[in-house]
């Protein structure tokens, strides 16, 4: 537990001769990754509307941008590992998020967080879904919704496609433009997606490393 | 069999084989609870996607608890919903065990750096669709048929999120409200045009 601690604690000692004192912030400070982790991830998950890709978006805000516990890149390879997994992107994002602060007890604590909110909601609408689905003003909220969800997924791509551009690799760049024509207009599977640039990428590191021999 | 066993089973099924999420999983939803196991009919399943678009929440949880819930009561929607996500709880954990294990040998560093632009794609990918819904409401993708207005609150929105700095929950709910006032606005200018 201590060491998944450390690696979310930028700050963190590592020193070998641990106190008691310090073992106790340790505990504290472990069961605040817990608490702020439940409490993300619970509000966090009653907004995944349109799909559930908004929660990278509100995930990076809250873990990458305000706490600074994830780095942006660590946060696309967390989005890819929930990405080759079953199941809904909102909820195996906040699984692997959980996992990065907190280990397996982290997993727990987010799964339970995301799981309450469409949980409640599902189990009271199920009385009277029908006068929900059909209510003329819940339609008009919802509508305008998706474009509030549409900018937001806009606003991290801008973001995070800026930093690959910023890189100035011609291959990765080039490998986000194909593998957003591949994906957005021929539809092409995800997992096929990031096999495809899995296998680049060891293409690439043969041919720097018989290079560098050379 | 138990009523509990089988809930438990078909909805840790569809966790398992749902790859891709969300709407890649609606087939594989109705063939295991509609044509197998008839706990809804083809018509409750219609009315329960629909809900699940109009609320948040992955698709797979949502059936798991609306067909947990009328089967089996609370601790059959409870029982459904923990077996829908239970191979991802599985299977994420022992992928991101590897990657935090193995993620500073340098032949894996080389494989993650071309496989972050791609993810950014997906997620851009993931914004068109949206998108797409958002501006053409009637599917047809074409300029005489875009919501003038739902742009508009597009573009307010990732002004305000980009240079207002915005959280970006304040701006999804300010964009729902913001459609109902103009829809409000709207209706007044047409009952002052009417009189």
């Amino acid at each position: 537990m201590a060491k998944q601690l450390e690696l979310s604690n930028s700050s963190g000692s590592t020193s070998s001769d641990i106190t008691n004192k310090k073992e106790d912030s340790h505990k504290k400070r472990y069961s605040h990754i817990l608490w702020q982790l439940f409490f993300s991830t619970l509000f966090l998950s009653a907004f995944t509307f349109g799909g559930g890709y908004v929660i990278v978006s509100l995930m990076k805000k809250k873990f990458v941008d305000e706490l600074g516990w994830i780095d942006a890149e660590e946060m696309l390879d967390l989005i890819a590992i929930a990405q080759s997994a079953p199941g809904a992107i909102a909820v195996n994002g906040a699984l692997v998020v959980g996992y990065k602060l907190a280990g397996f007890l982290g997993i727990v604590v987010a799964v339970v967080g995301t799981l309450i909110p469409p949980f409640v909601i599902i189990g009271v609408l199920s009385l009277f879904y029908t006068a929900f689905r059909s209510n003329f003003w819940i339609a008009l909220l919802l509508e305008g919704m998706q474009a509030g969800v549409g900018a937001v997924i806009a606003a991290v791509v801008f973001q995070m496609g800026g930093n690959v551009l910023e890189s100035r690799d011609g291959l990765l760049i080039l490998l986000m433009g194909v593998a957003f024509i591949l994906n957005a207009i021929f539809q092409v599977n995800v997992l096929f997606i990031i096999g495809g640039a899995i296998i680049l990428g060891i293409i690439r590191y043969w041919h720097q490393k018989g290079r560098d021999g050379a | 069999m138990s009523i509990y066993w089988e809930l438990f089973i078909a909805f840790l099924k569809i966790g398992a084989l749902s790859f891709g999420g969300g709407y890649a999983a609606v087939p594989l939803i109705q063939e295991e609870i509609v044509t197998q196991r008839a706990w809804l009919t083809m018509g409750e399943f219609t009315d329960l996607i629909t809900v699940s678009q109009m609320t948040p929440g992955p698709i797979a949880v949502n059936s798991a608890t609306f067909v947990g819930l009328r089967v089996a009561g609370p601790v059959g929607g409870v029982l459904a919903s923990v077996a829908s996500v239970l191979p991802a709880i599985i299977l994420v954990s022992c992928i991101s065990w590897l990657y935090f294990k193995y993620r500073s040998l340098a032949g894996l560093q080389s494989v993650l750096s071309t496989l972050r632009p791609a993810v950014v794609a997906m997620i851009a990918t993931a914004g068109v669709s949206i998108m797409e819904h958002a501006l053409w409401p009637t599917d047809v993708v074409a300029l005489d048929h875009m919501s003038w207005h739902l742009l508009g609150i597009f573009v307010f929105c990732v002004f305000a999120l980009v240079r207002l700095k915005w959280h970006p929950i304040a701006v999804i709910i300010f964009s729902g409200v913001l459609n109902v006032v103009a829809y409000g606005i709207s209706l007044l200018f047409a009952g002052v045009g009417g009189l």
